[in-house]
């Protein structure tokens, strides 16, 4: 609290921009907003010439995407590759700046911050990255790798703890506390895995982007870590934001999920408005993509498949930019951009955000879902009832 | 069943692995689905993979660094041992030659020209009537400290420039790169007779510089890519997102990785550097006679190498070996600091 003498003057500095270390340790009760992300872009310009650069166009990443990650959930988002999913993670963690649009962490902008306030929201937020034979370095041993961040943050562990600092991270998830002078190569990927985990936890944070820590993992292996994050989350009260394009994995750990497609969010709610009550035809599809590990059920359902290629994030389509591959698409889906909102004529739990402008259940998505999920048939038979009232 | 309890004896994890294994009956829970438990089962047998053999005792000791370890791994490494000797073998012989040498390598008696083996004289005599032994002897020093001092040279501008330029990228990537590529389209021997003609002095040092200020760019292109490459990998983000700055990540993660291509390349250019000096010198510019070197004997040698063979081999065999063992100790060096390869 080197701060304390400066305490008057803070308020401005807020305003400017530099929020106070004080600002992030105040506690976010559980379920309210941790994290606000509000109309969030990032283009990447496409540049010709060498010595003159000239923009030519942008690669529209991700093109206007809000939503709440909210204290203690864990929020799922989906989609194919070159959505967007990424480069949302990067944003957020900081590591690219946004080309306009706002990251708030505890109600202050954290995505224009820069040096010790920079460093200050890093402490709080951090990744497990999708690849564990790429995100260790290969010339540090496990002890170096998880004991790094508190070289960089050193108040959070004084130095003659910080090795056991390190074997306590090791225990927590699961790996024998003795192997600290052992380097990345001598462990398999799941346990690749836990050590980027244990790097992630080091500085305690509160938010943890995990940007698909399992996709690189065998099917046996991505159990153990979903439940280790799992297990983590009640321990540390950890806030997920879990990125991935395995449906099923994603229904397993999220309270909430969001869709995207091609930069945009298109639809997001509680896993089961999501899976079991999806309006958005993109996510239907989707869902009907989804392996069904039943014989019989396979032959009977009916699968969506889509038409055409996504198009290209440099030219996205105008108005929706699901229309061009939509079977419901209309000519006011290529004049208007549709909003993610609740859209009127739905009701009960197919009432959640959706961006199509004619949003509505479809038989197909739904039953999928509910075979996938284990659930009876009679529970699909007063739905289709309820609908027919 | 003993077995696997003593196993758990000799390693705590094992029990906590059990320990979170246990599941509710199905009959207290009818509604847990058959997936968990199929992931749950599977959790058993890796979680006794996790530990497929007891740590050797010296891994409980302290923890250690990348260069500890490569240290470690160094002083048993035979191929580095025999380099290391030679080297150091070489530097004393730079350093002290009369310690190897009791005749004067400039005191010469022409009327022994290329003369072959006497008492006292084990090389023989050269074109001047000079003592191949003693020249050889006395001429590492120069050959030496011209390779050691200009490759060292060369390596660190290179790698600094081409560091930072792959690090920064953007304006400064392309003003360095150009430059590195304005030294590498002067040709190395009319750059020299240019450059060596016009400076007046002859010192040692006029050369190394003459090789540093045109070896550089070689150095800076391997070394920019390398970074380059290495900065894309996602430990260096993940470095980057706990909040490292520049200094730790380029001293910490990208140079560790990125130094391998560069330790080889420097080794090759050491002995392309003694060559170097020995052509500069063949062609008047290099090191002048009184001046003791091996690139100067060899060039000298050259011409009358059927008459007298043992005039050109003694000291292009000390050139060759003193080559082979800064190549060797590169190459082992390297292999120290690849964990991979242990």
């Amino acid at each position: 609290m080197t701060h304390s003498g400066a305490g008057a003057d803070g308020a401005d500095t807020n305003g400017a921009g530099v929020p106070e270390e004080a600002a992030f340790a105040q506690e976010v009760p559980r379920g309210e907003p941790i994290l606000e992300v509000r109309q969030l872009v990032k283009y990447f310009p496409l540049t010709r010439g060498i010595l003159f650069k000239k923009q030519v166009g942008a690669v529209k990443a991700v093109d206007g995407v809000s939503f709440d990650l909210r204290q203690g959930e864990t929020l799922g988002i989906v989609g194919e590759s070159g959505c967007g999913k990424s480069t949302l993670a990067k944003v957020l963690m900081n590591l690219e700046a946004p080309t306009s649009g706002s990251v708030k962490y505890k109600g202050e902008e954290i995505s224009r911050l820069s040096g010790a306030a920079l460093k200050a929201v890093r402490r709080n937020i951090q990744m497990v990255f999708q690849d564990p034979y790429t995100s260790l370095n290969p010339r540090m041993t496990v002890g170096d790798i998880i004991g790094e961040p508190f070289e960089i943050h050193p108040e959070v562990a004084p130095k003659g703890d910080r090795r056991k600092a390190v074997q306590d991270l090791l225990d927590v998830v699961g790996l024998n506390p003795e192997y600290i002078n052992r380097y990345p190569h001598q462990f398999s990927g799941g346990q690749r895995q836990r050590i980027g985990i244990a790097r992630g936890l080091a500085l305690k944070p509160e938010i943890i982007i995990c940007d698909e820590p399992v996709s690189a993992l065998d099917v046996s292996v991505q159990a153990q870590v979903i439940n280790l994050l799992e297990q983590l989350q009640g321990e540390f009260d950890l806030s997920y934001m879990f990125i991935a394009h395995d449906l099923s994995i994603v229904r397993h750990i999220s309270d909430r999920v969001g869709v995207m497609y091609l930069g945009k969010m298109v639809e997001i709610g509680s896993d089961a408005e999501i899976y079991e009550h999806a309006t958005h035809p993109y996510t239907q599809a989707l869902l009907s993509a989804v392996p069904v590990p039943d014989p019989t059920g396979r032959e009977g359902r009916e699968r969506i498949v889509l038409s055409g290629d996504v198009p290209s994030p440099a030219n996205p389509p105008s108005g929706c930019r699901f229309r061009t591959r939509c079977w419901k698409a209309q000519e006011k889906c290529a004049r208007e951009t549709p909003a993610l909102t609740v859209r009127e004529w739905l009701e009960g739990a197919a009432a959640h955000d959706s961006a199509c402008h004619f949003a509505a259940e479809r038989e197909i998505g739904q039953s999928a879902a509910e075979r996938e999920s284990g659930q009876g048939a009679t529970e699909r038979e007063s739905g289709k009832q309820e609908k027919q009232q | 069943m003993p077995d696997q309890e003593k196993y758990n004896a000799a390693d705590p994890l094992a029990e906590a692995g059990t320990e979170e294994l246990e599941m509710p009956s199905a009959v207290e829970n009818r509604t847990f689905d058959l997936g968990t438990m199929e992931a749950q089962s599977l959790i058993k047998p890796e979680r006794l993979q996790d530990h497929p053999e007891a740590p050797a005792a010296d891994e409980r000791v302290e923890a250690r660094s990348l260069w500890q370890d490569a240290w470690r791994d160094l002083r048993r490494n035979p191929i580095f041992i025999i380099s290391g000797l030679l080297i150091v073998f070489l530097i004393v012989m730079a350093v002290w030659p009369g310690l190897f040498a009791s005749t004067d390598p400039l005191k010469c008696d022409l009327s022994k020209s290329q003369q072959g083996v006497s008492s006292g004289h084990p090389f023989g005599y050269d074109n001047q009537g000079c003592d191949v032994y003693a020249r050889t002897v006395y001429g590492a020093r120069a050959s030496i400290t011209v390779g050691v001092c200009a490759t060292a040279g060369a390596a660190l501008v290179g790698t600094v420039m081409g560091g930072l330029a792959g690090f920064f990228g953007g304006w400064f990537d392309s003003v360095v790169s150009r430059i590195a590529d304005i030294f590498f389209g002067i040709p190395i021997l009319l750059g020299g007779l240019v450059f060596l003609s016009v400076v007046p002095s002859q010192s040692i040092w006029i050369v190394v510089a003459f090789i540093v200020v045109l070896g550089w760019p070689q150095i800076a292109r391997i070394s920019r890519g390398s970074v380059i490459t290495v900065k894309q990998q996602d430990y260096v983000t993940a470095a980057e997102a706990l909040g490292a700055g520049s200094s730790r990540l380029m001293v910490r993660h990208i140079l560790p990785n990125a130094v391998a291509p560069i330790i080889v390349v420097a080794t090759i250019a050491l002995g392309t550097y003694i060559a170097l000096e020995a052509t500069l010198s063949f062609l008047g510019v290099g090191l002048k006679p009184p001046t003791v070197s091996w690139g100067i004997d060899i060039s000298s040698a050259s011409d009358s190498f059927r008459n007298a063979p043992h005039m050109l081999l003694y000291p292009a065999g000390a050139l060759s070996i003193t080559v082979l063992a800064f190549i060797m100790l590169g190459d082992a060096v390297r292999d120290a600091l690849d964990p991979k390869l242990r």
